[in-house]
């Protein structure tokens, strides 16, 4: 059985945001859109996005480190925002794990929002329903789009190649390897939520540079 | 019958939000922007985007575009944006008519200074054109310091101009650079670097955006980088780690200097008169002092090898070789030394400077690529040491700025690591000349009524014979660049031109044309004084400054200031060359340019910049832009683009030239050139054989290849200038040995002291007239990735990002003054107070406080609420900031109060000493308002912006919205 999800590995986010703004310019004309943003040039903007990166300090001076954190929707395979809806608009799909949300049926409770442990989930502001991140699967199986082009904005985005995407159901996909190989973990796992997105955390810094293939006499 | 027109259609363009010019497709959706994404066949950018690049909706609809030109209504005030929509005829009628008046009396009355534009070889054309030596585009404000001190070295420089191999290198140290620059391409090959196992260091006293992913911090104090590199250096050279073979044989090292302290040569290269000097400006007869025979010889005869150490005397002269005199200098920068001013332990400097001599050394590879030098000797194999370096700001805006460059360029030679696999690879047009060959005017007699500038408006001093000076050695133009107070000041000085023609210091001008540029805000030091200084009136009740034009897209705080402003488009609007004639896109492998095209129509009565640029030049009948018959020469500007050639088969553009598209880099113009980039990703990308891709500086076949296609106009070596002749030219001149000019008295002592030929650390100019002690804390400022400078508040995604600043400050700081995180605060420096919020970082050094750029906005501005968090708790540190320094001694009898007073600035390059300001905080009081100080009068909505800001949005591009 599939599940989508992405891969984020910290060791290379350097905190662009382009997967933030990437997110909101496909999905605000796009089939999860609009996208709304209230005060957009006055007091204390805020708008709707699906994905967001927070930058936390972890550690005291000198030894500081910076991590950049972006955070969406995380297509838990036992999500808790499907059960509490009242009205069935949240739904996670069976074929692929995409957890979505049916504008026609929610009605902008936001239990839904109360529910998901990791804020992913935003009430629009104009059509005042809720609104999350979809793995742009309006995208993914577009066939009028390249093959390249079939991933999710973010994704194709980074400049760092910090986002994976894939099947974490299927061993020898990307996203499963990555998880394997370097110690890709799941956020506050005590909740249950069994999330399908995974972090690949920061890396141990080399003591020294690697050690020589070859050398060749000065 | 024909079917509907299809509602998407995706165009290819280049990227503008800031000046990294990644390819992007721009897919419309009936005629809107439905998205724009990183195009996945351009070779900058290979598909990726950054926040802003994905945000260009934003920016296309932004309520703060100017649609309209406007004129300052009559009897209006300027500064109080009090403008009238005025026709584009009116416009350029009046602008013509005021600049033909001036160009037939005294065109250095006309001074056009340009922000981030890329067209500097149309401005810089326009302007020599017109006449006025009074010009330039950004560079000195910003970082001219990493040109100059590079180029002046090694005949290139980072950026646009070359930068670190992280395809093959092992360790990659990032120094003074601001979290995003320059964007894309450095991160996708950061990523890279780090995913193959490469070590990356940063030294930076912020740890934010790459540094966050860097393996290792080392935090230093803001100015003091110069010191560390000395003891680097000084290590690799007593621990023996210096590529000895690349240093003898591809530098000056070895020349044997005139050590007659009573010629009027002293320290320069002896010179063989017998032997051809080959080029005039670019002397090849040097000599070395052969160690196999002991005895002198031509200098880089390949089955020689130089001393580079000891004592020797050539025709009777004493001499010694250049590299005794750089280790003699360097032997007293300890580790020890260096802790002291930089804060690194000294344990950290020599495991540091190991770390880089020892990757060098054993992690030598070889790419078995044969090449043939400039002196006739073929290399079977290009040796590759895989240390690399990236720097830009954080070094150069310091008015200590170009010696610490230059030192740090002469660490990465002494590594072996220039334009080789894995290290410092240079970008076409460069490697060029050391300095190029393009001089200014050098005297007032290059400007003339009526007739083009005798020279291009800038250029590289090679001597006082090149400086822009008049017969007592006084400067001719506006920004005193080229003069003896900023010899080197190769990008000139937009951070004086308001100071010193409001003073009408050394002349008042009449025109003051700005493009891009907000030169009454954040792009100006003290920008109160910027603003005052504009509103000045003489007696006679004229302005000081008679005329401003503003040449902007959005309305941004200078436009309050115009008296004419004329509307630019945004780039999705409009044709742009980045070209290798200004500041292209090359490849390490291979130059490229590329170009934008028009993805939608003007918006308004918008008209792109350059189009007005190429009116202008043609209503004033600028030669290079009008027939013989006086009729206009060009139609528009991509016909001028096409058409113009530096000489024939030589022109803007690299790519599809010829009758057919057939040649490239030069040939004859191809009417079809724009169609032809705009079917291939809007870019060229011409790959250079293996020969001539590594060790450029001496490639005889590259040399001969830049030569051949107008990268550069001759095909000398270019011989890294570890001791510079230039520099040892002005001291000379300053200390009375050097026949011709020479300084006025009032500037002998600082030519000499700063026109060291080897580099030197010293305290910056500000630090050495301030009481340290009451300004104990560094402060600095840098850009985020989400924006670009003071764009991009005026778009609704970015702003949400930031929408305003804190300073960042150290806990410990923070607390010794009782200061809270997120409480008000106060910063102040000699010159100025600042009124903002506190954020604790432990991502800095305890002795810097730093803020983002020019997030900061005046009220109004940029079609912003004026309650926005911009204007109420958003703070420029500019205000903190002098363009000048006082005086360190009371002014004689007779003498005026603004003389004595020396530029804040590089005495070399006259860079803005923007990151040299001190400062110190305290705690704001209880009842103070929780609003930022100063604070400004707020801007009203200028004519052709949006007039009714929406209070909320949801975008969704297209007539016929989404099912």
């Amino acid at each position: 059985m599939t599940q989508l999800a992405l891969v984020i590995d910290l060791n290379v986010c350097v905190g662009c945001h382009a997967c933030v703004t990437s997110c909101k310019e496909w999905n605000t004309s796009g089939d999860a859109g609009s996208l709304a943003d209230l005060m957009p040039y006055g007091r204390d903007p805020s708008g709707t996005f699906f994905n967001r990166v927070q930058t936390f300090e972890v550690g005291h001076y000198p030894e500081t480190k910076t991590v950049h954190f972006p955070k969406s929707c995380l297509h838990c395979e036992d999500p808790p925002c499907v059960p509490v809806c009242p009205t069935g608009a949240s739904y996670k799909r069976a074929e692929d794990g995409i957890v979505l949300v049916d504008y026609d049926k929610c009605i902008g409770c936001k239990y839904c929002a109360w529910a998901c442990p990791y804020g992913a989930r935003e009430l629009d502001a104009k059509q005042k329903v809720m609104k999350k991140c979809t793995l742009c699967v309006d995208r993914i199986y577009d066939e009028k789009l390249s093959e390249r082009d079939r991933k999710p904005a973010c994704v194709l985005a980074c400049p760092t190649n910090a986002r994976l995407f894939g099947d974490v159901h299927d061993p020898e996909s990307e996203v499963s390897v990555a998880i394997r190989e370097r110690d890709g973990y799941a956020l506050m796992p005590e909740w249950e939520t069994r999330p399908a997105n995974h972090y690949l955390p920061k890396r141990e810094a080399p003591c020294d540079p690697p050690s020589p293939s070859s050398s060749s006499p000065r | 019958m024909d079917g509907p027109a299809p509602r998407t259609e995706t165009k290819t363009t280049t990227c503008y939000m800031c000046a990294c010019r990644c390819g992007i497709r721009v897919h419309l959706r009936d005629g809107e922007v439905r998205y724009i994404d990183g195009n996945p066949d351009h070779p900058l950018n290979q598909g990726v985007i950054c926040a802003k690049g994905a945000s260009g909706i934003m920016k296309q609809y932004s309520p703060a575009r100017l649609t309209q030109p406007l004129r300052r209504k009559a009897g209006a005030e300027r500064g109080a944006g009090d403008l009238e929509p005025i026709s584009w005829d009116e416009a350029l009628s009046t602008l013509t008519e005021r600049m033909a008046r001036i160009r037939a009396t005294d065109p250095k009355r006309f001074a056009l200074f340009t922000g981030r534009d890329q067209m500097q070889a149309l401005t810089g054309l326009f302007a020599r054109q017109y006449g006025t030596p009074n010009y330039a585009a950004h560079g000195g404000f910003c970082s001219v310091n990493m040109a100059a001190g590079m180029i002046y070295t090694i005949g290139g420089s980072f950026w646009e101009f070359g930068g670190p191999d992280l395809e093959r290198a092992k360790l990659f140290v990032m120094i003074g650079t601001a979290e995003d620059h320059h964007s894309n391409p450095l991160k996708v090959a950061i990523s890279k670097f780090k995913r193959a196992g490469g070590k990356f260091i940063s030294i930076n006293p912020v740890r934010t955006g790459y540094s966050a992913i860097a393996d290792e911090w080392i935090p230093i104090r803001p100015g003091t980088d110069g010191a560390l590199l000395m003891a680097l250096t000084r290590e690799l050279i007593a621990t023996n780690l210096v590529d000895h073979e690349f240093v003898a044989r591809y530098t000056n090292a070895g020349y044997l200097l005139d050590d007659d302290a009573a010629s009027a040569r002293f320290g320069l290269p002896v010179r063989d008169p017998k032997r051809d000097t080959g080029y005039e400006l670019y002397p090849q007869n040097q000599w070395w002092w052969d160690e196999g025979a002991d005895a002198p010889v031509a200098a880089h005869t390949p089955s020689a090898t130089p001393r580079l150490d000891g004592r020797f005397e050539l025709d009777g002269k004493p001499v010694r070789p250049a590299f005794a005199l750089l280790e003699e200098r360097y032997r007293g920068c300890t580790p020890e030394w260096a802790e002291k001013i930089t804060g690194i332990p000294a344990a950290r400097i020599r495991r540091l400077a190991r770390e880089m001599g020892t990757t060098a050394r054993d992690q030598a590879f070889e790419l078995p690529i044969r090449w043939t030098d400039a002196w006739g000797t073929t290399h079977d194999k290009v040796i590759g040491r895989p240390v690399a370096f990236h720097a830009m700001r954080g070094l150069a805006a310091h008015s200590n700025g170009f010696h610490a460059i230059r030192s740090l360029a002469i660490l990465m030679t002494l590594l072996g690591t220039i334009d080789r696999p894995g290290g410092f690879l240079h970008k076409a047009p460069y490697p060029r000349a050391i300095p190029p060959s393009a001089k200014p005017p050098n005297g007032p007699q290059g400007v003339r009524p009526n007739e083009p500038l005798s020279a291009p408006p800038l250029g590289w001093p090679a001597s006082p014979d090149h400086l822009f000076v008049d017969e007592h050695g006084e400067p001719v133009r506006i920004d005193k660049g080229f003069s003896w107070e900023y010899p080197l000041s190769v990008h000139g000085l937009m951070h004086n031109v308001i100071r010193n023609a409001w003073r009408g210091d050394p002349y008042p001008i009449d025109t003051l044309m700005i493009f891009m540029a907000n030169m009454a805000w954040n792009s100006s030091m003290q920008p109160d004084e910027a603003r005052r200084m504009l509103n000045d009136k003489r007696e006679d009740g004229e302005y000081k400054i008679p005329f401003v034009v503003v040449c902007d897209a959005f309305q941004s705080e200078t436009t309050a200031f115009a008296d004419l402003v004329l509307p630019d488009t945004t780039y999705l609007e409009r044709h742009d060359v980045m070209s290798l004639l200004d500041r292209p896109i090359s490849e390490f492998d291979g130059p490229t340019d590329s170009v934008r095209v028009p993805v939608l129509p003007p918006t308004g009565q918008c008209r792109p910049f350059q189009e007005v640029l190429i009116d202008l030049a043609s209503r004033l009948k600028l030669p290079a832009f009008t027939n013989a018959d006086g009729s206009r020469k060009y139609r528009d500007y991509p016909d001028f683009i096409v058409r113009w050639q530096a000489d024939p088969g030589y022109g803007f553009l690299s790519g599809w030239r010829g009758a057919n598209g057939e040649k490239s880099l030069k040939g004859e113009p191809n009417p079809e050139q724009w169609k032809r980039y705009a079917e291939n990703n809007c870019v060229h990308h011409t790959k250079l054989d293996e020969s001539i891709r590594y060790m450029r500086n001496v490639n005889r076949d590259y040399l001969r290849f830049a030569a051949d296609n107008g990268f550069r106009k001759l095909d000398n070596p270019l011989v890294i200038q570890l001791h510079s002749e230039v520099m040892q030219q002005f001291r000379l001149a300053a200390q009375g040995k050097r026949p011709g000019r020479q300084p006025p008295e009032r500037l002998r002592e600082r030519i000499e002291t700063y026109f060291d030929p080897l580099p030197f650390h010293y305290a910056p100019l500000e630090t050495q007239v301030i009481d340290n002690d009451a300004y104990p804390l560094a402060a600095v400022t840098q850009r985020p990735m989400a924006m670009y400078h003071s764009w991009d508040s005026q778009n609704a995604w970015l702003r949400q990002i930031h929408s305003h600043n804190y300073l960042f400050v150290n806990p410990a700081t923070a607390r010794a003054q009782s200061i809270e995180d997120g409480g008000w605060m106060w910063v102040e420096s000699p010159w100025g107070q600042v009124r903002c919020m506190a954020r604790y970082s432990e991502a800095v050094e305890p002795g810097t406080v730093w803020t983002w750029n020019a997030i900061g906005k005046a009220p109004g501005a940029w079609r912003l609420a004026p309650d926005a968090n911009e204007a109420r708790e958003g703070f420029l540190l500019n205000h903190l900031i002098t363009d000048e320094l006082p005086r360190s001694s009371p002014p004689a009898p007779g003498e005026g109060r603004d003389e004595g007073r020396t530029s804040n600035s590089d005495p070399v390059t006259g860079q803005a000493g923007w990151y040299d300001v001190r400062v110190r905080i305290r705690r704001a009081e209880a009842g103070e308002a929780e609003v930022t100080a100063p604070s400004f009068a707020t801007m009203p909505a200028l004519p052709g912006t949006r007039q009714r800001v929406a209070s909320w949005i949801a975008y969704v591009a297209g007539k016929a919205k989404a099912p």
